[in-house]
């Protein structure tokens, strides 16, 4: 009986914001050695590759007294933990440096190519999310029956299927051959630069704009290219809604709710879903996650400029400021969506309180 | 007799097909329940879940229910749709299952969950729903309902989640329920404290109860009428108060494995199963 009686309210309520205030505390704290973690590492990897970046600055041709002015510039004389805080101190200012490749700052770079990754990730998802649920939620329900089936096969597809051919393919057909979609980039050549860049997601803007014209073209490039991602979205979304539909379908408080003669529809979605709820949003959170890390082989095929052909790109040119900002970039994002599907378990989780 | 039952059951049986051809779980049971306390003993595996939950055609395919006759008050069972067979689940036939800690949802409060069923049934404001609620959990003598109203399972220990499973249950005011092991999964000392409210409740109500139970003693205690189940049929009807002077051989072998104070014995007999048992016809439990 006792049990419940430690639920306080009203009068307790200062002891229930210090627990709340220290959650944050640690949730900010484990944030902040992850990020100091990753930033290190991707660091001292840049510092020990065999590329001279002072060498990629001043040219080959460069004198000794012009290179070895360089070095120091780029403080490349100091210790290697005195140049790590010299990189923090930047990067909280928001300085990654400049790139090797375009001289240009990273950080610009990063903020034009993210929002086209991004663009291209929450689309995908949410064709993810959106077929991949309620396809696992029926092909629970119906186990064992042709839906169940159509879906496993569907999924198994979508799994084993690499994403250059499945790219190419879809290229081919829909707009080499079909002309429904547009083709690789994300305007065609005509409309770029015709709307202001707000948000940096080419949708966004033109709706901003309320140029039809111009959401409609970007409409018909990123389809393809999202419908790809979404489609392993789904296949990874679905599988999981299965199987914790599943487990929770045996549940006895299942048998309750049929007992109480409640259709099977609120049996279904309202008791049975409502108990994956949790489950579910950390997988979409983190099939969200790959998503935006860049989906390396669709950018390039799509000649995407997202964040993923970036950090290639950069990569194999050795461009080590760049990469660097690109890891941290796509590190942070991996890490606030983990604390936000943390959250969000506490929201719907009574449990978790 | 002279009252019309409740519930009629002529020869139910409850198979599933399996890989080793079909699997009778019950085999031809027939019974009748007036507004009387009506308990069913038996062994695991004896069919005495199987034919509560067949009452209520819970049992899922591939699983299958068979009867002559169940019939509810002239209505036959077995001849209803789903939608109509919602509306006695819950309305006329309810059943509170062995433990409250997974027969009652996690995620919803208990005030969502005991609402949910009255508004289904009844169609009632959510404010009546909720005085309707309140003054259910006070019936099963349960402080504070306001706060209990609010709060999740999670929160409740075991003896009061089982009573608001029986709050949730007979809200909609049920002629029948089906109690399944209600008080199996609870500790001794709260057992006596749900079963009165139960008894109480029914009494109060008239209704019909089925109390499904493993514990001879406690059936005896407690219901006026016992069904023994072997092997999916009854092998014995008789009188709660007359079980002493039953006569089957597994009837008397349940009671003699019994431990008692008053007469202390070093070791205890051992159940002694005959084959034939699950071969002989099933007797009636109708009246």
């Amino acid at each position: 009986m006792a049990v419940a009686e430690n639920n306080g309210t009203g009068r307790r309520a200062s002891p229930r914001f210090l627990k709340v205030l220290v959650k944050i505390l640690k949730t900010l704290g484990s944030v902040l050695i992850t990020m100091l973690g990753l930033m290190f590492v991707t660091f001292l990897i840049g510092r020990v590759m065999p590329v001279d970046p002072v060498l990629s600055v001043v040219g080959e041709r460069a004198g000794k007294d012009v290179y070895d002015a360089a070095y120091r510039a780029m403080g490349l004389d100091k210790p290697i933990l005195v140049q790590f805080g010299y990189y923090l101190w930047d990067v909280l200012h928001g300085d990654f440096g400049i790139s090797l490749l375009n001289a240009r700052p990273v950080a610009e770079d990063i903020k034009r190519v993210f929002p086209a990754t991004m663009e291209l990730a929450t689309l995908g998802t949410f064709f993810g999310v959106f077929i991949g649920v309620p396809l696992g939620v029926v092909a629970a329900v119906k186990r064992g029956s042709w839906i169940d089936q159509v879906a496993r096969v569907v999924a198994l597809v979508g799994y084993s299927m690499p994403i250059f051919w499945l790219g190419l393919m879809g290229l081919l057909i829909f707009y080499g051959i079909l002309g429904w979609v547009g083709g690789p980039g994300r305007l065609d050549i005509f409309y770029e630069d015709l709307i202001p860049t707000r948000t940096g997601m080419v949708l966004v803007d033109s709706l901003l704009a309320g140029d039809w014209t111009v959401f409609k073209n970007a409409l018909s490039h990123i389809i393809l290219p999202a419908s790809i991602l979404g489609y392993y979205a789904m296949a990874y979304i679905s599988r999981m809604t299965r199987s914790f539909m599943l487990e929770q379908l045996s549940a006895e408080y299942i048998t309750t709710a049929r007992v109480k003669g409640l259709p099977e529809r609120t049996v279904i979605w309202r008791h049975a879903f409502g108990n994956i709820k949790v489950q579910l949003i950390t997988v979409i959170a983190l099939s969200y996650a790959n998503l935006l890390e860049g989906a390396v082989l669709t950018e390039t095929i799509f000649s995407w400029p997202g964040i993923g052909q970036y950090i290639t790109t950069a990569l194999l040119s050795a461009d080590m400021n760049a990469v660097l900002g690109g890891t941290v970039v796509v590190g942070l994002i991996f890490v606030l969506l983990n604390i936000f599907s943390d959250l969000l378990y506490q929201v719907f989780d009574p449990r978790a309180k | 007799m002279s009252e019309k039952p409740l519930l009629d059951i002529k020869n139910l049986r409850v198979t599933f097909p399996t890989r080793q051809g079909e699997f009778e779980a019950v085999r031809g049971v027939s019974f009748t329940l007036g507004r009387e306390r009506l308990g069913i003993v038996g062994e695991s595996g004896s069919g005495k879940s199987m034919t509560g939950r067949a009452i209520l055609r819970l049992i899922r395919p591939p699983g299958r229910v068979e009867a002559d006759r169940l019939e509810l008050e002239g209505i036959d069972l077995l001849s209803l749709d789903e939608k109509a067979m919602q509306k006695i689940r819950g309305q006329r036939i309810s059943m509170v299952m062995q433990d409250p800690k997974f027969s009652l949802n996690p995620v919803m409060n208990i005030g969502d969950q005991i609402m949910e069923i009255y508004r289904f049934h009844t169609g009632a404001s959510k404010k009546a729903a909720y005085e309707k609620a309140t003054e259910m959990l006070e019936a099963v003598s349960i402080r504070d309902p306001e706060r209990v109203m609010r709060a999740y399972p999670h929160e409740m220990s075991g003896g009061m989640g089982q009573r608001i499973m029986i709050a949730m249950m007979l809200v909609t005011e049920p002629e029948i329920l089906i109690a399944d092991e209600p008080t199996s999964a609870l500790d001794v000392s709260v057992q006596t404290q749900v079963l009165s409210i139960i008894d109480r409740l029914v009494r109060e109500r008239g209704m019909g109860l089925i109390f499904i139970s493993h514990d001879l003693n406690l059936v005896s205690a407690f219901c006026d009428r016992i069904l023994i189940m072997y092997a999916g049929r009854i092998v014995e009807v008789c009188e709660a108060a007359r079980l002493n002077e039953a006569t089957h051989p597994y009837t008397r072998g349940l009671l003699g494995s019994l431990p008692r104070l008053d007469e202390p014995r070093k070791r205890l007999s051992v159940l002694q199963r005959d084959a034939d048992w699950r071969e002989t016809e099933s007797v009636s439990g109708r009246q």
